[in-house]
């Protein structure tokens, strides 16, 4: 009677998806970090409306988590499922196209009776025909609801904790399915729900009935075994998010720096995570106004800069273009100041909860007058935690504002992060006045670095008068003069220029023999560096060179793109870092892949548009 | 580079003034209050190096230049917000924030309120000359409606805001009111407004001679001035005139002038003045009086006390960490879920 047998996979995409009330987010993180627990590589990536609470069962409601697992290098959540677990026909419908051919789609059979097909707009009373899903994907019709209702049957719940419990009959379903202990799961809801003893307790059960109908019911699929991975480096491991990992960023940098921690900020969607941690980092001592608009945001911090604090602001494109005047008074009081933009869909509203990479030439140019600024960017979940580092360090060193573009591809998604100590990190020295400096001028500077020094209000012999009006290069004193200002135009411009030489140089991946070259920068890196090696893999020569640094570029950015034939320029906008390199990169073609969709790349895409360039 | 002592030095108004040309016009009542300014400065004790001056953008906001204290003159409408981030992020500072009408009511309207909602311990001079003076003569949301400037020659259609109404209205807890050639005033007002914790807001009015000279000259006039304003003090007799037999009672609701010795009224008669009262209704009506039937009120006529922001804040952190677990980075990076791979 048992049918069940055991695949091995190499790596795995389940796409939980449900109504934004459904738990989908919680489900699918818990999952996926149990399965790092169990030693596979993960990747993970939520998609949810903007809509808190859109109505019941509709398109509109839809949120999903995406988990990719693996047993070697895993770089991106995934392109499509291998298997879908849709609590309703909305999430069906959303998500169909995304399943792969031969994949999986569990569904909760009770939540498709006809007037939730009608929700979601179907016509007929046969969704799968109605989406010409294929034959030969399996599908799993689970009573979801009604067997959530009969677990916890007689317990004494309402009906309204019963069926927000049905995402936990769902994970128990899919630990079977993946063979994975549920214990794990149940010491994650132990922590989350410590306070809460009959809703944990509610949890475990239904989670344990999921699990034990996968199993006793000896469901006519194939379960799922992942190897461990043996490609990470030895360790201990997290899973984190970008925004969480860009937050502790910061609050490292204040630590090993000596500094206070200051982050002024407002609420804007994807961003929003990053005040929300540093406000919970109390014991820290970290300070965080919630100010009453972006503007306040960003100068409430340059205040706090003025003052001697390791000062940030954290926002999303729309909320940038408010700070940019601001950013422009940091450019010239030159003070310290870390800018960290989540991107989002734009222009305007544009696409909150979506990703984008549309505000590079913002960061770069949105100001007036020559107003240079570093810009730098994260590729990584993990990685946000140290470009965010060294946003803060180069901010301190060369007192300027630093503008850190994360996405919110990886500011929501989580990837394995090596947990790294304070002493493991980069000194950070702040580029303060030291003692005999005494009566040196506002204007007083490095003469190799062009780094201003900094004294701030309580320091002794060294009050100043600061501000954005145009300063005497030597005395320090607001000037009109012509050639002075051309001067303070060129040192600051130099600063700015001369961290190239404390940057590491940029470094090709894949196959260093290679005709054409792929460039990314940002959120992108998973997805180009499994595109570039499956094609290495199936012997193609292609290489990819992928940027962090943005402003000023790496010292060998021109003589690695000039060792290529062929440079194609990919990013999710329609050309602004090709652009860039255009203005940088004599003599090059850069030939470009653009998507505007407000979602990541997919692999697939990838490699079949490099094969046809190639 | 720690502060160096700071009490039991006596300083002068000289040991406030930067080396820097004051460019005002000759005659701006800006010049006034810089100097009451300097001189509270050095009667407060308080060391330069532990001063920090913020302004935004306009005539009044050139005001740092001229102080020797730390200063930082900011972008236009935002001094209030970075003075913000200087207390909060180093409260042990004494923070003033200069401002003007336009810079502080217009662009700046949105900062201003929530600093004074807020109640960050910051002292704010707000320059009232009812004109855009920098940018040569529009006019302001204080400009009196059907006024003609350069940018409504007809006359504004446009009802003024009234500074008081605003900051009672954004819950401040101190307010207070000067002339800009009532120096002795002056000096009393602004030292009080230092001495208070929280947002101080003092409207100062000052005369703009190029662009909207005599805005303020109903008071300005020296022969009347005792008649038309009334100098307040927390509980004494609201009394005023030349003759200082002037007082003001209530009459049902509303304020009324009433003449000692006539009618009956007697000193006994006359209200004190409550600048400690949480409620504000008197002191609203006090803060709107106007000309002539009324005197126009000077001096402190608000100053509660209540939590700041920046000590709220400072208190909050000095809370958790007497409970916290995690004092450090690396005690934050053992705290979290992990696992060995």
């Amino acid at each position: 009677m048992d049918k069940t047998k055991t695949t091995e996979l190499d790596n795995v995409v389940v796409r939980f998806s449900g109504d934004s009330g459904d738990g989908m987010q919680l489900t699918g993180s818990l999952f996926s970090n149990l399965s790092a627990i169990l030693g596979n590589e993960i990747s993970t990536f939520p998609d949810f409306p903007s809509e808190i609470r859109a109505p019941l069962g509709t398109l509109g409601g839809v949120s999903g988590f995406q988990v990719h697992l693996g047993s070697s290098k895993i770089y991106t959540p995934g392109d499509d499922a291998d298997v879908l677990i849709a609590m309703n026909p909305a999430a069906l419908k959303v998500n169909a196209k995304s399943v792969k051919r031969g994949g999986i789609i569990i569904f909760d059979v009770d939540s498709f009776e006809k007037s939730d097909l009608e929700k979601a707009g179907f016509s007929t009373d046969n969704p799968f025909q109605e989406l010409s899903i294929p034959e030969s994907t399996q599908l799993i019709p689970a009573p979801l609801s009604s067997l959530t209702q009969s677990s916890l049957e007689g317990l004494g719940f309402d009906n309204k904790t019963v069926l927000r419990s049905k995402n936990m009959f769902s994970l128990g379903l899919v630990c079977w399915l993946f063979n994975r202990s549920i214990d794990q799961a149940i010491h994650f809801l132990e922590n989350k729900f410590a306070k809460k003893q009959d809703i944990l307790h509610a949890n475990i059960k239904v989670l344990t009935d999921g699990y034990n109908y996968g199993n006793n019911l000896h469901l006519t699929i194939s379960t799922f075994f992942i190897e461990k991975s043996h490609d990470t480096p030895k360790g201990n491991y997290t899973s984190i998010n970008g925004n969480k990992a860009t937050a502790w960023g910061l609050i490292a940098a204040a630590e090993k720096s000596g500094l206070q921690l200051f982050l002024g900020s407002y609420p804007i969607t994807p961003a929003t995570d990053i005040m929300q941690e540093l406000a919970l980092r109390k014991d820290l001592g970290v300070k965080v106004v919630q100010a009453e608009d972006e503007i306040a945001g960003i100068t409430c911090a340059i205040g706090a800069a003025f003052a001697g604090s390791l000062a940030a602001t954290n926002t999303s494109g729309p909320g940038l273009a408010l700070k940019s005047e601001a950013i422009g008074l940091a450019v010239m009081a030159e003070l310290p100041i870390v800018i960290v933009d989540v991107m989002r869909g734009g222009p305007s509203t544009g696409l909150p909860t979506k990703t984008e990479q549309t505000d590079l030439l913002q960061a770069l140019y949105g100001r007036n007058g020559e107003s240079p600024a570093v810009v730098m960017a994260a590729s990584t979940p993990a990685d946000c935690f140290h470009f965010t580092y060294m946003a803060s360090k180069i901010a301190l060193e060369h007192m300027t504002p630093v503008i850190l573009l994360t996405d919110a591809f990886i500011g929501n998604g989580t990837s394995l992060w090596k947990l790294p100590k304070l002493a493991e990190l980069p000194e950070i020295k702040p580029n303060f006045v030291v003692k005999g400096m005494e009566g040196c001028k506002v204007t007083a500077r490095n003469a190799e670095t062009n780094v201003r020094y900094w004294s701030t209000p309580g320091m002794f012999g060294f009050g100043h008068r600061n501000g954005g009006l145009e300063k005497d290069y030597a005395t320090g004193c607001i000037s009109t003069d012509p050639l002075n200002h051309e001067k303070m135009v060129n040192a600051r411009q130099a600063k700015v220029e001369y961290i190239s030489n404390y940057l590491p140089e940029l470094n090709v991946e894949g196959d260093a023999e290679a005709d054409m070259l792929v460039i990314g920068w940002g959120g992108t890196h998973g997805h180009l560096m499994s595109a570039v090696n499956s094609l290495n893999k199936k012997g193609k020569k292609i290489a990819l060179a992928h940027f962090n640094y943005i402003n000023p570029l790496p010292k060998n950015t021109v003589e690695v793109i000039q060792r290529f034939k062929k440079v194609v320029v990919c990013e999710l906008n329609s050309g602004q870092f090709a652009t860039f390199l255009r203005s940088k990169v004599p003599g090059v073609e850069f030939l470009q892949y653009n998507k505007v969709q407000g979602q990541p790349f997919t692999v697939d895409e990838l490699e079949n548009d490099f094969s046809k360039l190639m | 580079m720690e502060s160096k002592e700071t009490t039991s030095i006596q300083y002068t108004a000289k040991d406030f003034k930067s080396d820097q040309y004051v460019r005002w016009c000759p005659g701006c009542g800006d010049y006034a209050v810089l100097n009451s300014l300097q001189k509270v400065m050095a009667d407060l004790g308080v060391a330069p190096h532990n001063t920090a001056v913020i302004s935004g953008i306009g005539c009044s906001s050139r005001l740092p230049y001229y102080t020797s204290s730390y200063g930082f003159h900011t972008i236009h409408g935002r001094g209030a917000a970075v003075a913000t981030g200087v207390k909060v992020a180093n409260p042990e500072l004494t923070v003033w924030q200069i401002t003007g009408d336009g810079d502080c009511l217009a662009i700046g309207g949105n900062h201003f309120i929530h600093s004074v909602r807020r109640n960050v311990d910051i002292n704010v001079l707000l320059f009232n000359n009812q004109i855009y003076g920098l940018t040569k003569g529009q006019y302001s949301p204080t400009t009196k409606k059907g006024y003609v400037t350069k940018s409504s020659p007809f006359g504004t259609v446009e009802r003024p805001f009234r500074p008081a109404e605003l900051t009672f209205g954004a819950r401040g807890t101190f307010f207070a009111r000067l002339l800009d050639v009532d120096l002795k005033n002056s000096q009393t007002t602004i030292l009080a407004a230092a001495k208070h914790k929280g947002t101080s807001v003092v409207e100062c009015l000052v005369n703009c001679v190029i662009f909207n000279d005599g805005a303020h000259g109903y008071l300005a006039e020296k022969e009347n001035r005792a008649d038309r304003l009334i100098m307040l003090e927390h509980g004494k007799p609201m009394i005023f005139g030349k003759e200082r037999d002037k007082g003001l009672v209530l009459d049902g609701f509303n304020l009324k002038v009433v003449t000692i010795g006539f009618n009956g009224i007697t000193e006994a008669d006359i209200l004190l003045h409550d600048a400690t009262c949480e409620d504000t209704t008197l002191q609203l009506k006090l803060a709107l009086m106007e000309g002539p039937d009324m005197p126009i009120a000077m001096g402190i006529i608000r100053d509660v006390v209540e939590e700041t922001y920046d000590a709220a804040v400072e208190k909050q952190i000095a809370e958790v960490q007497t409970k916290a677990k995690i004092s450090s980075f690396d005690d934050l990076i053992s705290s979290c879920e992990q696992w060995e791979m």
